[in-house]
This record gives structure tokens, sequence and C-alpha cells, in this order.
């Protein structure tokens, strides 16, 4: 961990600006899995991180590798993607699951079914 | 090649890995989207069509900008606790169909902050939302049906 | 000057993700259940790919950029994994 590189200001300050962002999402994100009272609630919680959170630091590091290396890096943009496609597959099966779990247990606060109760019933 | 998009998305894919475009990596990169395609042909996902490239390319910026909000959003609800906000379940009925329009709009309002799919009734079409700030729910359904639900439909008719 | 301003944001940025790494861990250990454990494993996961990201910025070299990608195609697995455990109560049938 010897040496930042020199970069130039231009490219230093959106580098700056993007990880500190990036990182405030993600910091956020992680607060909320602590605050948020219910297991629907804290759900939502890591969706900060794994979107504007991984969006900006990928930039970030984006912008740095392609003007130290003077031609653009672009393979971050796979890390995006892979995540991108991914969260949303793993959180729906969570949501699911514990779903499943609630119901099995007798839980009432949680909705039977996807369909609106029958009022006649 | 079977599937023409899937086997282009994976040679881009076996590039950027590499980070050349020299003739060793174009070719094997060649060969995996070929076999990819195949791979995928012998699934049988079902073909589907997709139109309306403007439409799709709006829908991309329209879910794009609402990231950004909803981040927002989500980071003011995490941070100010405020005693009107409720948390709940959202019903919505979609007349969207097709298994992979839905799968898109599952992704898009997963992936969102602030709202999360939790469960789809297959036979009428009821979708079962959660939702971190529920004020307003005839917001939330006009939300999904009428930024999402409507272009999706054009894309994948 | 550029330096400087990269050298503190840097810090500023690991201390955050750092701090993250830490809300997530005491989700993954409090519970109360089972699911909110595996929500806070997720999150430690992603917490901890960016933060392999800027250890790379940090030291100029893409070698972290590789471990993050392993990690990224990791967390998809075991969370899937670990999810259908808690709808089966096995992973493999």
């Amino acid at each position: 961990m010897t040496g930042i590189v020199d970069l130039p200001l231009w490219a230093a300050v959106p580098v700056a600006v993007l990880l500190l962002v990036g990182a405030g999402f993600t910091l956020t994100g992680s607060i909320g899995l602590l605050r948020l009272g219910s297991f629907y609630e804290r759900l939502h919680a890591p969706t900060l991180g794994t979107s504007l959170g991984v969006g900006c630091i990928l930039l970030a590091s984006m912008v740095f590798f392609s003007v130290l290396q003077t031609r653009l890096v672009v393979h971050e943009v796979l890390v995006g993607i892979l995540v991108v496609v991914t969260t949303p597959v793993t959180l729906m099966l969570l949501a699911r699951a514990a779903l499943h779990r609630d119901r099995l247990e007798g839980d009432d606060k949680v909705p039977r079914s996807a369909r609106p109760p029958d009022p006649s019933a | 090649m079977p599937h023409p998009i899937v086997s282009a998305a994976l040679f881009v894919m076996w590039l950027l890995l590499n980070e050349s475009i020299a003739p060793g990596p174009m070719l094997v990169g060649a060969v995996l989207a070929v076999l990819g395609g195949w791979a995928l042909a012998l699934l049988k996902p079902g073909r589907t069509r997709l139109r309306r490239l403007g439409v799709a390319l709006r829908l991309a910026g329209v879910v794009v900008a609402d990231l950004v909000r909803s981040n927002i959003a989500v980071t003011q609800v995490i941070l100010h606790r405020r005693r009107d906000r409720r948390a709940g379940f959202l019903r919505i009925h979609l007349t969207l169909r097709n298994p992979q329009a839905l799968a898109v709009l599952a992704c898009i309002l997963t992936a969102t902050p602030g709202t999360a799919w939790v469960e789809y009734d297959t036979e009428d079409g009821w979708l079962l939302l959660h939702v971190l700030d529920l004020i307003d729910e005839a917001s939330w359904v006009s939300i999904v049906k009428d930024r999402y639900e409507r272009p999706l439909m054009e894309i994948f008719q | 000057m550029s330096v400087t301003l990269l050298t503190w944001s840097l810090m500023i940025a690991q201390i955050m993700l750092g701090l993250a790494f830490v809300c997530a861990t005491y989700r993954v250990l409090r519970g109360p259940r089972a699911q909110d454990r595996v929500v806070g494993l997720d999150t430690l996961y992603v917490n901890g790919m960016l933060l392999l990201l800027t250890f790379g910025i940090r030291s100029g070299t893409v070698l972290y950029f590789e471990a993050a990608l392993v990690i990224a195609l990791l967390v998809f697995v075991s969370t899937a994994a670990l999810a259908k455990f808690l709808m089966r109560g096995e992973v493999i049938e």
C-alpha cells in the first residue's frame, strides 16, 4: 500500500466524489439493516448497497484505472451486471422463503395469499 | 445460431474478461458463444421477440432515474425516523402475463430500494409487493402499472 | 494535491465501508431469525466486495478486481442455496 499514484486533478475529483457517495449509500443500507424493525423492512436495506453503492464505486474504479493506464478499462462492468442481475433473484428467493416460514408458523401479520381475501368467505 | 443476442453477450463478456481483442481470445470467445447459445436452446426457454427498441431504452432511462430517486428516499427513511411511516404489503393486479416480461418487472421492482417483489399468483395475476414507505397505496399502484407494466407490455408483446 | 484528495477520500470511504461491514456482522450474529442472518450475510458479501475494490484503487493493481468478481459470483450461489434451505430444510433434494 505504498503510493496512490498521482492522477490529474480533473480525474481525482470525480473518483473521490464517487467513492464517498458509493460508500455513503452502502453504509446507510447497512445502518438500515440495524435500525429497521421487521424482516420484510430489512429486506430493502441491502438494495441501497447493490444499486448506487456498487454503481458509484465501480464507476470510480473505472475512471481511476482508465486514467492511470491511459486506456479504457471497462471490465468492472461485468461485476456491475453480475450484481444487478443476481441481487433481485436472491432477495426474491429469500422473501418467498421467509413468507413460507411465517405462514407455516401461522403468523397473522403476513398475507395468506397473493390474492385479495374473499369478502364473502 | 439459435440465440444470437445471448451468444453476442457471451462473446463480449469473454473479451471483457480477457481485456484483449487478440485473435486467440476472439476464437475461444466465439466457440464459447456458439456453445452457450446451443446450451440455452437445449433448455428451451421459449422464444421471445423483442420489439420497440426505443421503448426499451426509454424504460431503462426511467429505471435508472427511479433507482437514484428511491435510493435517496430510502436513505431519508433510514436516517430520519418518521412517526407516520408505515411499511406494508400491497396487492396489485397485473395484466402482464409473458413470463420473461414478468421476470424483468420482478428484477426492476426488487432492485429498486423501497419495493420488493414477494409473491405472484400465476392463475389470476395478483402480485404481492412489500413497500417500505406505504403512505399512498394508489400512487404505488400507478407507478408499477403506468411506469413499468405498460412499456413492458409494448416491448414483449 | 490530487494525492491528498484521493488518500483522504479513500480512507473515509474505507472507514464507512468498514462500519457497514460491522453493521452487517451484527445482524448476522444477532438474528433474531434465520432469514435475518441470511440477509445480513448477503449484505456482508457486498460490503466486502466493495472494500476489496477500494483496496484495488489504493494499490493501483487490478488483482483485487478478480477477487471482487469471484465474490460477486459466490454471493449469488450462497444466498440462493441458503434461501432454498430455509424454504425446504435441505439444499439438495
